[in-house]
């Protein structure tokens, strides 16, 4: 790829970028989040087509207008959110896009899924071609999207974040089988973990902001070179070190049993406790009940039986407006579609939860005054980049966006707070800002539930550390004896 | 990219938008051999020759403000209310029972009981699909239309059984339609020569109410919220469901209140036809005036000058009324069409560059 | 006895605007748009169906092609009126529900204006006659229930193995359904999204078509503002109520038109019951039937409803 260039509104998300992958190769794709790996992804595959510049497989200059071009071409991408439809099987899905099959009157489902299983074969990478998605793992589903690039023909592979939804062991499995195929295959993948970089790549190249900073063969760097480089300046992210002191059980869930959308049970006989002045983070791959157990504690999915009592109180089934009241804090997975009010301006944000409160009330309007007031406070002290306070809260960035929702959380003052995944998707500055703040507000008292699926972080903040599996807690150990290895085989249900 | 070019662009798609629209209509006129812009002219200039017309561009102001404001606040708030004709319809009947009923008491209270009435019956109406929205999560989209039909066919039933108008059963001539009703629920006529009445007073007072109750209360905010992005309102503990049912409750009330001041105004007694096309215009004047108060009022008064110039159009150029439900349908089309290219950052970007560049090179 | 097989046979003469306009809309959801402009598309269609024919024979007979013009100019019409709300909602993104709202008045407004300039008045049709099968009319009962019914019934009734069978064990099925339930899975195969909804929107735009072609010519046999009075809405509803699959959906269109001529058999009878209680009837059914069934709602194609972007980050 020689100097590609991508605008999306207001932003550059690709900057003149050129780098190059020769047969056999493995490169690493490196850079924070944001800073258009994944932009440049979809270029490659036809998603996305540039501004400027050009791409070169096997010497000759293609242009690729959709995937169906850059899969004639022999690319296969795996993305970071399966591309698989979920009430449909292994081989419908793949047969979406195996053409051979499609006869104008009836579609071969007999032929993709011979072909299906010789690519298993080859490869050892085992699916059942008549499975529905939905009755799949992640890391099933993962094969699944393996099987299918290789099936349409991909001599040329790319992964975006392989191993985000995988457990430790799986991803050693993984990063196995990738190194087998380079015998027939060139991979491109994208990572933010340098363990796995520094495992399986040959070349890197390092993005940031959507330019490169950095071209050169992997064996020569040590990872926090790497990591320097990333990152633009040495970033060490807030550690939890202090002891703390056992305080008041502030949440404590007892045996509660919760259903998922789908009907299913995803909380099974689940318990657990959090003490104030105290961060718990909840590990686990992700879809194991986290979402599940966030929405029950707040009163937005019903509990069919167990207890949920906050100080003391019984919060079991009450509304989301009660448990707010009763001083409960939450800093929700989604954050454009459960966080924030997108068209509402950011003034308008802050007070969604407290638009009847006596102090934004004068009489029965709303005083504007005291909320423009307390908008510019809180852009302020909490260093929110944005022209001012009328604009939409939706077009903010994403780490700006986090910073409003935490920002009206945390000066509710609220007894405790239940913060799911609250660095997803940001880049390294405003991560480092979020979790000072939360370890600030754990020296001054609040209990939090901490649900992420980056060991890293739970590893970092945590005093006690719980995993969750299939909807119940597997285990919880005090930070000191938690490592990765421990935390990995409870994450898989060993 | 300056602020002009910003002011430009708007301007332009909104001229292509008004362009599309007359395109759109112009098919159908020419399909019927009628003289494309004569017509259009009908429309929107016939109704304004004289203060009569004026005024009757006016009597139609007053409902479509009312349903529309009615409909602002429900779409505002999550909601789309497609049943403004029933509840126009439920609220006709219930003001008609309460005239029926109780003729003889004076004007200062049997005129006022009568708009609660009619407002009453119109909200109980439109809080049926709110609550089936609220608790059952159906789709408002269909129970609405369905519940127009529903109504459509009861307030027939009314006119031709229990409200029949004794004078018609004793000559037999079969119109479906109450009688005369009491002198004391009538609004008065204030321009002699006109029929334009006081209702027009209070439609304006109740854009007011709206504006401030959406605008400037927490409970406006909330409704405002749940509209915009239900699950954050919900996650932000706000009942989302019960605002859904106080939304129709508005809605609904807002359309009966236009069928009472129709009864009061100008019909002075519950016949057929008086809701037709009213909610459903009601949609067209809240989506025009841009779900606002203050953009209500004119849209309303530009729809209104639709109705009276869509009706001068048979003898003037040939165009049958019909032509205007055309209009309204196109006009839904392309505003909700020019909606979505209006906040397309990314296409005013790219126009912009290309723009831009051409100049520089 | 007789009154049974009256009911029958009527209930499913009446059925084929509903169960045609329903298999229409139901290819459209399944790709992930739903269209509220039915109504208005078969008010089109139910004008262009009788247009032909009156005007060669002006309400006289005419020869049979004319009226199988009418059905094809009707379900042409159809689909381009399906490709139009493409435009609006596919290319533009415009929000789903309000657009068809608005296609359904233009679809109502042209037709009563384009009806009153080249008809006018209430002209009838002889429309299209019912030739009774030979042989299979005669059995008792049955033959008069099901075998002496128009052609069109029958193609109507065809039609749900066949749409079955192209949604189910075709490849362009295959898509229509990947682009109704995850449009993003499928735009990174290769496939058009824009394309297959265009094309999904053209089939139910054009069986729409043919349903209100059917209204006009085989059912009134003549055509008025209020021929379609709501079956295209109620169509929409048979969608969810037939979760989205060829053979409920074509019971729940028989279900329905059996409450619409109750209200003829009542007026036959002359039973003292105000009419209009019984015509409000399949609009009630609607309404209870959508808010007990709450199952469909998990049932229908995920991405119903949502604009597909390709170019919005996630």
């Amino acid at each position: 790829m020689e100097h590609i260039t991508k605008r999306f509104p207001g932003v550059l998300a690709s900057d003149d970028i050129s780098l190059s992958v020769g047969e056999g190769e493995v490169l690493a794709l490196v850079g924070e989040n944001g800073a258009g790996k994944t932009t440049l992804m979809n270029i490659l595959m036809g998603l996305y087509q540039q501004d400027e510049g050009k791409i070169f497989i096997n010497g000759q200059e293609m242009r690729f207008h959709s995937p169906n071009d850059a899969f004639a071409a022999g690319l296969g991408m795996v993305h970071q959110q399966y591309m698989l439809v979920p009430n449909m099987t292994v081989t419908e899905n793949i047969a979406l896009g195996y053409k051979q099959a499609w006869k104008p009157w009836k579609l071969d489902l007999a032929k993709v899924r011979n072909h299906i299983m010789e690519v298993s074969q080859t490869y050892g990478l085992s699916v059942d071609p008549d499975a529905y998605i939905w009755q799949l793992s992640v890391g099933e589903q993962q094969r699944v999207e393996l099987v299918k690039t290789l099936c349409l023909g991909a001599r040329f592979l790319i992964l975006d974040e392989p191993t985000s939804a995988l457990t430790p062991q799986e991803t050693d499995e993984l990063i196995a089988l990738l190194k087998k195929m380079t015998s027939d295959l060139s991979i491109i993948f994208i990572s933010h973990k340098l363990q796995e970089v520094t495992d399986l790549s040959d070349k890197i190249t390092i993005l940031r902001h959507g330019a490169v900073v950095f071209n050169g063969n992997t064996k020569d760097h040590s990872p926090s070179d790497i990591a320097a480089l990333m990152t633009g300046h040495e970033v060490v992210m807030p550690q939890n070190k202090e002891k703390g002191t056992l305080q008041a059980e502030a949440l404590v869930v007892k045996n509660i049993n919760v259903r998922s959308d789908r009907g299913f049970l995803a909380l099974n006989d689940l318990s657990l406790s959090v003490h104030s002045g105290e961060i718990v983070g909840l590990a686990g791959v992700s879809g194991n009940g986290q979402r599940e157990l966030a929405e029950a504690i707040n009163g937005l999915r019903h509990v069919e039986s167990g207890t949920i009592t906050f100080y003391g109180q019984d919060i079991t089934n009450k509304t989301p407006h009660d448990v707010i009241k009763e001083g409960m804090g939450y800093i929700p997975e989604e954050r454009n579609t459960e966080g924030i009010v997108p068209p509402f301006s950011m003034k308008e944000n802050f007070i969604l939860k407290d638009s009847s409160a006596q102090t934004y009330n004068k009489g029965i309007f709303l005083n504007k005054k005291i909320i423009a007031q307390n908008a510019s406070r809180l852009r302020k002290d909490f260093d929110i980049r944005s022209p001012n306070t009328e604009i939409a809260a939706g077009t903010l960035s994403g780490g700006n966006i986090q910073k409003v929702i935490l920002a009206r959380e945390i000066t509710r003052e609220p007894k405790f707070l239940v913060a799911v995944y609250p660095i997803r998707g940001l880049d390294l500055g405003a991560a480092q800002f979020i979790h000072e703040q939360l370890l600030a507000k754990r020296k001054e008292g609040l209990g939090i539930l901490l649900i992420s699926e980056e060991l890293d972080e739970i590893l970092a903040l945590s005093d006690r550390v719980a995993v969750i599996f299939k909807g119940h807690i597997q285990q919880i150990l005090p930070r000191s004896e938690a490592d990765r290895r421990k935390l990995g085989m409870l994450m898989a249900g060993v | 990219m300056t602020k002009q070019f910003r002011i430009l662009y708007k301007t332009v798609i909104l001229l292509l938008a008004v362009l599309a629209t007359m395109a759109l209509g112009a098919i159908i006129l020419l399909a019927i051999g009628a003289p494309v812009m004569k017509t259009y002219g009908v429309i929107v200039f016939a109704p304004l020759k004289n203060i009569g017309l004026i005024s009757e561009v006016l009597i139609r102001t007053i409902p479509l403000t009312i349903i529309a404001l009615g409909i602002a606040v429900a779409y505002r708030s999550g909601i789309i209310n497609i049943g403004a004709e029933g509840q126009m319809a439920m609220g006709i009947l219930a003001t008609t029972a309460v005239a029926l009923a109780i003729p003889n008491l004076p004007k200062p209270i049997l005129l006022p009981l009568a708009l609660v009435a009619g407002i009453t019956g119109g909200a109980l109406w439109g809080a049926i699909p709110g609550v089936l929205k609220a608790k059952l999560q159906v789709s408002e989209l269909l129970s609405t239309v369905m519940l127009n039909y529903i109504a459509e066919q009861f307030y027939t039933f009314c006119l031709r059984k229990p409200m029949l108008d004794p004078a018609e059963m004793t000559t037999g001539s079969g119109t479906p339609q109450s009688m005369r009703l009491t002198k004391n629920i009538w609004l008065t006529r204030f321009i002699p020569g006109t029929r334009l009445h006081t209702g027009i007073f209070i439609a304006i007072a109740f854009a007011i109410i709206i504006y401030f109750m959406l605008w400037k209360t927490a409970s406006g905010y909330k409704m405002r919220a749940a509209g915009a992005s239900q699950r954050s309102a919900r996650y932000g503990g706000i009942n989302v469901a019960k605002y859904l049912v106080i939304a129709m409750l508005f809605s609904g009330g807002f359309a009966g209140l236009a069928g009472a001041v129709e009864i009061c105004g100008v019909h002075h007694r519950a016949i057929q036809g008086i809701t037709s096309g009213y909610g459903f215009s009601g949609i067209v004047v809240a989506l025009f005036g841009g779900l606002h108060p203050a953009g209500i009022i004119p849209a309303a008064f530009f729809f209104g000058l639709l109705l009276v110039g869509g009706n001068m159009t048979q003898n003037a150029v040939g165009v049958p009324a019909n032509m205007v439900q055309v209009l309204q349908g196109v006009i839904i089309l392309v505003i909700v069409a020019t909606q979505m290219v209006l906040s397309n950052a990314y296409l005013m970007e790219k126009v912009w560059r290309k723009t831009h560049k051409e100049a520089t090179s | 006895m007789n009154v049974v097989v009256t009911i029958l046979s009527l209930a499913i003469t009446s059925s084929v605007a509903l169960l045609l306009a329903s298999l229409g809309e139901m290819v459209n959801q399944r790709a992930g748009i739903f269209n509220l402009g039915c109504e208005g598309i078969m008010s089109m269609g139910a004008f262009l169906g009788m247009l032909i024919p009156y005007s060669v024979g002006h309400g006289g007979a005419t020869p049979g092609v004319y009226n199988v013009l009418g059905l094809l100019a009707a379900t042409a019409m159809g689909a381009l009126l399906g490709l139009f709300f493409g435009l609006i909602v596919v290319t533009f993104r415009a929000p789903q529900g309000i657009a068809g709202i608005g296609l359904q008045m233009f679809g109502a407004g042209a037709a009563g204006t384009l009806f009153r300039h080249f008809v006018g008045g209430t002209q009838s049709v002889p429309g299209i006659t019912t030739p009774a099968i030979p042989i299979l009319s005669k059995i008792p009962f049955l033959g008069q229930v099901f075998f002496s019914q128009n052609v069109l019934v029958y193609i109507a009734y065809l039609l749900v193995p066949a749409i079955w069978y192209i949604l189910f064990k075709t490849p362009w099925g295959l898509e229509v359904r990947s682009v109704g339930t995850h449009p993003r899975a499928a735009d990174s195969i290769g496939i058009n999204v824009t394309k297959i909804r265009y094309q999904s929107l053209a089939v139910g735009g054009a069986l729409a078509g043919l349903a209100g072609a059917y209204l006009s010519l085989c059912q009134a046999k003549m055509f008025s503002d209020s021929i379609v009075s709501g079956r295209g809405f109620i169509a929409v509803a048979l969608v969810y109520f037939g979760h989205w699959q060829p053979v409920k959906i074509m019971w729940g269109a028989l279900l329905f038109s059996l409450a619409q001529t109750f209200q003829t058999i009542i007026q036959s009878k002359g039973i003292n019951f105000p009419y209009e209680f019984a015509v409000m009837l399949p609009y009630v059914l609607v309404i209870v039937v959508l808010a007990f069934d709450r199952e469909s709602q998990r049932l229908g194609p995920t991405a119903l409803g949502i604009p597909f972007n390709r170019e919005i980050r996630t």
